[in-house]
Formats: structure tokens, sequence, C-alpha cells
């Protein structure tokens, strides 16, 4: 089932000196179950893609379908409300809120969504034992490592029963094992639960792991291989 | 959720907060004393101004109060007293005849009105019978012929002490004059010291012997109603009977008595608007410095899906948060503070002589209403939420994308 699809989609930056063509007309689509990476160099677009795609930047061309959506034709209150239920996020610098615990950063979307306490409680702990976490669950961010942080960020960007999550080079900031491990989560989650999974990402292990690789260069789409 | 993560944003960096509710907590205490301070004085002035000489209402001739004519009188006095010592809400009532006329020792002469009371009415209506210092007389209580009492500043200008001679004369209305020898029974003070230095009390009785002034009238009425919802009512029934009488209350009599006490409830709270004004500069530049720091934290709330108007509520919070609780502490400070001082009282020692010329007392018992603190505290909220705008606007402005991308 198609959940994404996005045609000709262009995003030009008009700085005071210089335009920059960041993205230049990308057609993709994307099932339900991928486990997608992203991949290209430094400026090539992909984060510019993946943000106009999690509904946080404007294309200055183009469409995209989430769900049969236009997401472009939505005001910003309905796009953040749009986000908020459909699409989760995690970010290279976890981002996680310091002064909540792990189950209350999980918690925290759903109290945005309006969900019941217990209903919050319940889920946000079966998430943080889903990512290995479990033990975890009272601790704030500033004691947790690295890629435990991240594997809260993952477990809140499941929190809200998204369509998909976008990952912004997750695993940018993770020593090997700390990568390993979130990988392993991840796919995981995308096999047992049919989560799908779409990273921009520099990282050979990520790549290894996904099973569509999309390469952009340039701000076009250059190669789309599935495994 | 908000408010639970409000306040834990609030103790991020613990001592930049301290720091704030510190300002906020000492900036509230210097206001509230001062408040506390200016109503206590301000409320004793009015209760003293009442009790020792002004009566919640007065009753004259209609053209007696322009130049104090000995001719302008009340009839039937005490037919008069007895009609509105019947009426509801009235405490007490009593008749004076009052002459402006001069005090005269051997060393020097002032300009007084020679109050001719009836000392056992006249003590229920005014308290001049406890200024009198156990050292300095009694009030009529003299065996002595003539007495009089006098107050401390007249004793002092005229050189008198107690059984002093003192010779009161005055004008009659066939230009006349008349006069007589009184001995000094008692010296009073009270804090008006330009009240203390016009008026001298005789008795009623001393004056007829004196004088040819009919018996039974009098200059001046003096009535209290102890509750003040009372006073226009009483004033309305005298109205009815007596319409052609000049029938003030207080606030219509000591216009500058009830203009103080209004305007000193207005300056309490400009005095204090401005100080949480001040205060609120320092917030928002704390809330600034708060939203500039949590830039990136802000962008991924927002790009989660947190509502503009969640995240300028969170902010919102926040500042009322910093706002409150150093409005709390210094509340609390400041009452316990005042209770002790309302009971003690605070004395301002050398400030005698300019308090009591505005008829303060210089011993003051510091007084706030209840309210007050209910006001003060949607003040405080107020500044809080007012302080916030700026940097909530700040923060809801963000793009999330470059948000999140702020290192």
């Amino acid at each position: 089932m198609k959940i994404i699809e996005v045609t000709n989609l262009h995003k030009i930056y008009n700085s005071s000196e210089v335009k920059v063509h960041a993205v230049r007309g990308i057609d993709l689509s994307f099932e339900q179950g991928e486990f997608t990476a992203v991949v290209g160099p430094s400026g090539s677009g992909k984060t510019t893609f993946l943000n106009m795609m999690g509904g946080l930047d404007n294309p200055t061309e183009g469409k995209i379908f989430i769900d049969g959506i236009n997401i472009g034709e939505l005001k910003s209150s309905k796009l953040t409300d749009f986000r908020m239920k459909n699409i989760g996020f995690v970010f290279q610098a976890y981002n996680l809120i310091p002064v909540l615990t792990a189950k209350e950063n999980v918690e925290f979307i759903m109290h945005l969504q309006g969900r019941s306490k217990n209903e919050r409680n319940e889920r946000a702990i079966s998430l943080l034992e889903q990512v290995g976490l479990g033990d975890r669950i009272n601790s704030r961010p500033n004691k947790l490592s690295g890629g435990q942080q991240q594997r809260v960020a993952v477990a809140r960007a499941l929190a809200s029963k998204p369509k998909f999550i976008l990952a912004d080079e997750p695993t940018a900031n993770l020593d090997s094992d700390s990568t390993a491990n979130l990988l392993d989560i991840m796919e995981n989650l995308n096999r047992e639960e049919n989560i799908t999974f779409i990273f921009s990402t520099h990282d050979a292990r990520v790549v290894k792991k996904a099973r569509r690789v999309v390469t952009i260069e340039d701000g076009k789409v250059v190669s789309d291989l599935t495994k | 959720m908000l408010l639970s993560i409000a306040w834990k944003n609030l103790w991020r960096k613990k001592l930049r907060s301290l720091i704030v509710i510190i300002a906020v907590t000492l900036g509230l205490i210097g206001g509230i004393l001062s408040a506390g301070i200016m109503a206590g004085a301000s409320d004793q002035a009015l209760q003293d101004a009442l009790n020792d000489y002004v009566s919640e209402i007065q009753i004259h001739h209609p053209n007696y109060s322009d130049n104090y004519e000995l001719r302008y009188f009340i009839d039937n006095s005490d037919e008069f007293n007895e009609f509105i010592s019947n009426i509801e809400g009235v405490k007490s009532v009593t008749s004076r005849v009052k002459i402006l006329g001069m005090a005269n020792s051997p060393v020097n002469a002032v300009g007084s009105f020679i109050n001719a009371v009836d000392p056992g009415t006249e003590k229920t209506v005014t308290n001049i019978y406890k200024r009198i210092a156990d050292t300095s007389g009694t009030y009529f209580e003299s065996e002595r012929k003539n007495p009089i009492i006098i107050s401390q500043r007249t004793a002092k200008k005229l050189n008198l002490k107690l059984n002093s001679k003192i010779v009161i004369t005055f004008t009659e209305n066939d230009s006349t004059y008349s006069g007589g020898a009184f001995r000094v029974c008692g010296i009073y003070k009270t804090h008006n010291s330009v009240y203390d230095e016009m008026n001298v009390f005789i008795r009623r009785s001393d004056l007829s012997k004196i004088s040819s002034l009919p018996e039974n009238i009098s200059h001046e009425t003096a009535i209290r109603v102890p509750v003040d919802e009372d006073m226009e009512t009483v004033k309305n029934k005298i109205l009815e009977k007596y319409p052609d009488l000049s029938i003030l209350t207080w606030k219509e009599s000591q216009g500058y008595l009830a203009m103080a006490s209004e305007m000193m409830d207005k300056m309490i709270y400009i005095f204090l608007i401005i100080i949480l004004l001040a205060l609120g500069f320092g917030i928002v530049n704390t809330m600034l410095m708060v939203v500039l720091e949590r830039i990136k934290e802000t962008g991924m709330l927002m790009a989660v899906g947190m509502s503009k108007f969640r995240v300028f509520k969170m902010i919102m919070y926040e500042t009322i948060f910093l706002s409150a609780v150093g409005g709390v502490v210094g509340m609390l400070i400041s009452a316990g503070l005042l209770r002790n001082w309302g009971k003690n009282g605070i004395n301002f020692p050398g400030m005698e002589e300019g308090f009591e010329q505005f008829g303060f007392a210089t011993h003051i018992y510091p007084a706030l209403e209840p309210d007050f603190y209910f006001t003060l505290s949607f003040l405080i909220i107020l500044t809080g939420i007012i302080a916030s705008i700026y940097p909530a606007r700040k923060a809801v402005k963000m793009n999330p994308v470059e948000a999140i991308r702020t290192e």
C-alpha cells in the first residue's frame, strides 16, 4: 500500500546573494512497511527532501501526498496536527526534553494527542521495553548514553502510532555498538510490526540494513535500488 | 503535562531562576511594606481625625462656616440632639458653641476657636480627653473655677503650664468684646498640629457666664455613626426634618481627608505596579535568554506536533511560575512582618514636626486589607502573562527546520 507519493518536487532557497536549488524534480513513492535509506553526499538535498516529506518545509514546486492527502494544501496549524498524528521523527541529536524522564519523553506526544493517562503510561513503558530500556524508564536524558537516548527517541517517534518514521541521520552521533543495536531495534520493529522507516544517512551500516536505497545527488534521484 | 514541564524548566538553571525570584521577592517586600506603612498611616490619620475632632457628621447653620459669626447658630440644641440620638445608626451626639476668639497670656496671644462643650456628651463623641497625658491634667475634672483645656502647642506659644491663668476674648454679635479668665486644667496633644494650634475647650456652663449668647444653642453638632453605610441614611433623616441646615458627612466637610485616603489607595497600587513593571522587564530578559537557549528543543517540539499555541502556553506558564514563586514568598514574608508591626507599630523618631503638620502620627501601625493581597496576586500573575508575551512570540515565530539545525 502506497503511503507517500512525491511528484515533481522542487525546493529553491532564495538567499540574498544566491539561489540554491536544493531539490530538483524528485518523483518517488513509498509503500507501507518499507525500510529505506536515502543516501547522498553532504548538500545533495536529502535532508531537505526528508523535511518536505515530514511537512517541516514547504516545497517550491511539486506535491506530496501522504495517505492521499496533499500536505502542501494544509494550513500551518492543520499541518502541525497532521505531523503529530501521522509522522514520527528521529533526529540526529536525539532532541529529548532534558527535564523529563525517558518515560515522560515518550508520553509527551501522546499527551499532545489527548490520550488518557493510563494509556500513555502503559504504551510508554511497553515502547521503552521494546527498545530495550525497560529498566531506564525513570532516567533523565543526561543519565543515558547517546545510544540509549536515540532509542528513547525511537520510542517517542513510535508513541503517536505514526504512518511512517523519518529519521535524519539517526546514527551519526553513535558508536558502532550503539549503531548496531539501534539498527537491530528498528529493523525488528519494521519486520515485526510493519512500521515504515525512511532514513537519510551517510552511514554504510544503515545502507547495508536498508532494503531500499534511494541515492540523491544535486537534488535529483540518481538511483533507486530495492534489494 | 505542560504545567509540569514549565515547572521543571524553571529549575533547569537554578541560580538564574533564584536570582529573578529573589529580585521579585525583595521588590515585593519593599513594595508591600511601603504600601502597608502608607495605608496604615493614612487610615490612622483618618481615624484620628474622625475620633479627635471631625466625627462622621457635622451640622452647622448654613452661613456659619463662611465667617464663623456667632449669630448663625442652631436653636433648641437639646431638642435637636434628642431627635438625632434617636435615629438608628447614631452612636452619640454632642453640640458645641464654637467661637472664633483670642487666647491671651501675659506673654503672647493666639487666635483660637473657643469650643464651649458639654464634657459628658463630648467624651462620647471625641477623644480629646484621651489626648491629655497623665501628667498634663484632666478633662474638666478639676474643682477649680473656669477650667480650660489647651493644646501643648498653645501652651508653648503662650508660655503656660497647668493651673496657669489664661484670658479668652471674643466679639459678641453687637460688636462688643466679651471675655473671661480661665485656669489651664488640661493640656492635650493630637497628631494634628494645625488643629492643636487652633482649638481650646471650655465648659458651656462657663461660657454662659461671660457671654450674652442665648441658652440652648449650638454652632456645631457632631455625630458619631460607626457604620460607614449608615452615614448617608442618618444625614438624609436629619435633612428631612431640618432641610435648612448644613449637614455634611466627613467626606464632604473634610474633602482633603477623603481625597487623601482615596489617593493613598491609588498611590499604593501605582507604586506596586511600577515595582512590578520594573521586575517585569527583568523577567522578560530572563525568559528571552531561556527561549534563545532552547531554540533546538522548541524546534523539535514544534516538529513533532506541538502547536504554536501550546508552545506559547508553555513559555507563559514558566514566566508566571517565575513571578509567582517570588510573589508568594514576598507576600508571605511581608504579611508576617506587617502582622508583627501591625501589633507593635513602628516609630519614626525625629519626624514629629513634619508628620503632624499633615495629621500623621509618628508611631504608625502598618495595615493592609486582605483583598489587597488578592489584587496583588492578580497583578503578579498579570505581570507574568505580560512578561511572557514577547519571549513566547519569539519562540512561536521559530521555523522548526531552522531551529532544529541550530547548534
